[in-house]
């Protein structure tokens, strides 16, 4: 157990050093797949396992898929990628999301909960369909909501024109 | 009544040797040791037992020797009996080959790409129950795992692509990701359905749930598992659907610029994937390792390795008789057809597992439920193809030039023309 956690930590916490050191976006996206899967590795260790897969399927999965579209999709993404105006005000959020961090271990009480924690897909299922049935109807509403409004978005304008003129009758385009 | 015992000798439940070996190790080693020597004996067991021999006779027999025989040729059939170490030097010649790195390639990326690839492909097995104790991890979620897990090879074609440096390579990257992300979605729903109906996320559940009804879920969900075989085949890569390795448009997608041993890698394991597929396939849908009591005659392994085989013959046929999809034609596929019906199947589903636990019918409703599934199934595949513009009542005919010849002329026949 120890030693799966010192490896996993060295693994992660290394991940994340190449996602911050590396210049090249695609390594950085790389790197953070490697921290992700790390993080699964700490839920299986503390015996999460459906959070862990969890975590693969949505973050791995899913999130890592959608940032190497958005690199692959964004022309010059892998050049120019020095030093810019922001780096004093990212330090200075990293450091206060670094204290936040920091005063959240230290005043948590991290003792071993007796008995079952209740993090089991059955679990899970039951808890979000019946406490937090709202806002897991909230989140889900809002998922539709930016799907939408993503395809709205990328729409191309003729297309577009050609809807309103359909529903408008069409009548000012012909005249 | 012969079911297995406990004894290392009895062959019908292998897992009674591995528990031996840990045991054994146990008494004379520290205790660490056998945490050490169980993945070991799992990867023993699993890769070199079952899926290289597997791979060797299904990667040659199947996919060259049975695609030859449908395409009218003889497959290759000198090395050894009936071709079949071909492989063996197979993989002497690519590991004499060199491994060419393209000088403008992104030297890491691209060869950290087939170790990506070839890592989740043996973890895939670790959830697959060969009998009815012979699973290696016997997780809760196994049905999860098996999803994560098997998502994580796009990730690796893509690093392959992008790493290659080459425009093609990009293309292909790009379709793989694609049509990973479409697919994955009714894939999805379609398995949601079987654990809905199973009551079970466990793979072993899962069986148990079929050998207990004395039913498979290909009876009680043919929707779910025709979606499963189209979308598994368009992940894999499979030739109906391989527009991510296209010939013919893109030189070889993701796999241009790879060489040598990193190619048989991806070649490899493109066999491997399709074997936990069909694996995974026959455990959710066809039963697993249960035949109706036969599994207490015959080693439930040998069921479920036979069933594997079984639904992988099937993917060497799609292969050998389809022709190749346009891009877009799949990608429509996945999201006007395939999704429509996988919420369909998900909602028939769970209204029929909530009558059955809120009325509290016998096991024998799901048979009603089977004929009623595959009666919808078939209603709801043909209306909503209609729906779309397809005829699917319009069977196709014979090509021409098999009909002008009078059929198919077989090659081992010399009074019709063949050798």
């Amino acid at each position: 157990m120890q030693i799966a956690f010192w490896a996993l930590a060295i693994l992660t916490l290394g991940a994340a050093g190449g996602v911050m050191a590396s210049r090249n976006l695609l390594h950085a996206v790389l790197f953070l797949i490697v921290a992700f899967i790390g993080v699964a590795g700490f839920f299986v260790l503390l015996s999460a396992e459906f959070i862990a897969l969890a975590q693969i399927v949505i973050y791995v999965g899913a999130i890592a898929v959608l940032l190497l579209f958005a690199i692959a999709l964004t022309p010059r993404a892998l050049r120019d990628n020095s030093e810019t105006a922001m780096v004093g005000p990212a330090i200075l959020l990293g450091v206060a999301l670094a204290a936040i961090f920091l005063f959240v271990i230290h005043d948590a009480a991290w003792g071993a909960g007796a008995g079952d924690p209740g993090i089991g897909a059955a679990d899970l299922g039951r808890a979000l369909l019946s406490t937090w049935v709202l806002p897991f109807e909230i989140a889900s509403v809002l998922l539709t909501m930016a799907l939408v409004a993503a395809i709205m978005l990328v729409r191309p304008e003729a297309e577009e024109d050609a809807d309103a003129g359909a529903a408008g009758g069409g009548g000012e385009e012909r005249a | 009544m012969p079911t297995a015992t406990d004894h290392w000798y009895d062959f019908r439940d292998l897992s009674n040797l591995s528990r031996v070996i840990l045991e054994g190790i146990d008494s004379v080693g520290p205790s660490e040791l056998a945490y050490l020597v169980a993945p070991l004996i799992g990867f023993v067991a699993f890769f070199l037992v079952f899926v290289l021999p597997s791979q060797l006779f299904l990667g040659v027999y199947g996919e060259r020797r049975i695609i030859g025989r449908m395409q009218a040729r003889k497959g290759p059939n000198r090395v050894g009996p009936l071709g079949l170490l071909q492989p063996l030097a197979d993989a002497v010649k690519l590991l004499q080959k060199e491994a060419l790195t393209p000088a403008r390639a992104d030297r890491a990326i691209m060869w950290a790409a087939p170790i990506f690839f070839v890592a989740p492909a043996v973890l895939l097995f670790a959830v697959i129950p060969f009998g009815p104790r012979m699973v290696f991890a016997d997780l809760p979620a196994g049905l999860i795992f098996f999803i994560a897990v098997s998502g994580l090879p796009v990730l690796a074609a893509f690093m392959a692509g992008w790493g290659s440096n080459n425009k093609y390579s990009l293309f292909g990257a790009m379709r793989v990701v694609a049509m990973s992300v479409s697919y994955e979605v009714p894939l999805v729903l379609m398995l949601l359905g079987v654990a809905v109906f199973a009551n079970t996320l466990s793979l072993p559940g899962i069986v148990l749930f079929q050998a207990e009804v004395n039913l498979w879920l290909v009876f009680m969900m043919p929707l779910a598992f025709a979606v499963y075989f189209i979308c598994v085949s368009a992940e894999l890569n499979r030739t109906p659907t391989d527009i991510a390795e296209a010939e013919s448009e893109i030189v070889a997608g993701y796999l241009t610029e790879y060489s040598g041993m990193k190619w048989g890698l991806f070649y490899g394991m493109d066999i491997g994937y399709a074997l936990a597929a069909s694996a995974f396939a026959a455990t959710v849908f066809l039963g697993g390792w249960s035949m109706w009591g036969l599994e207490q005659w015959v080693p439930p392994w040998l069921i479920f390795v036979a069933k594997t085989h079984l639904f992988y013959f099937v993917f060497i046929w799609t292969r050998g008789t389809l022709p190749r999809l346009r891009v877009d034609q799949l990608m429509g596929f996945a999201w006007k057809f395939l999704l429509p019906l996988a919420v369909f199947n998900l909602f028939l589903v769970a209204l029929e597992r909530l009558l059955w636990a809120e009325a509290d019918l016998g096991d024998g409703i799901v048979f009603a439920f089977a004929a009623v599934n595959i009666a919808l199934s078939a209603v709801a595949v043909w209306g909503w193809a209609r729906l779309l513009g397809y005829r699917p009542e319009r069977m196709p005919t014979r090509p021409r030039l098999a009909r002008e010849a009078g059929g198919y002329v077989p090659l081992d026949d010399p009074a019709a023309g063949g050798r």
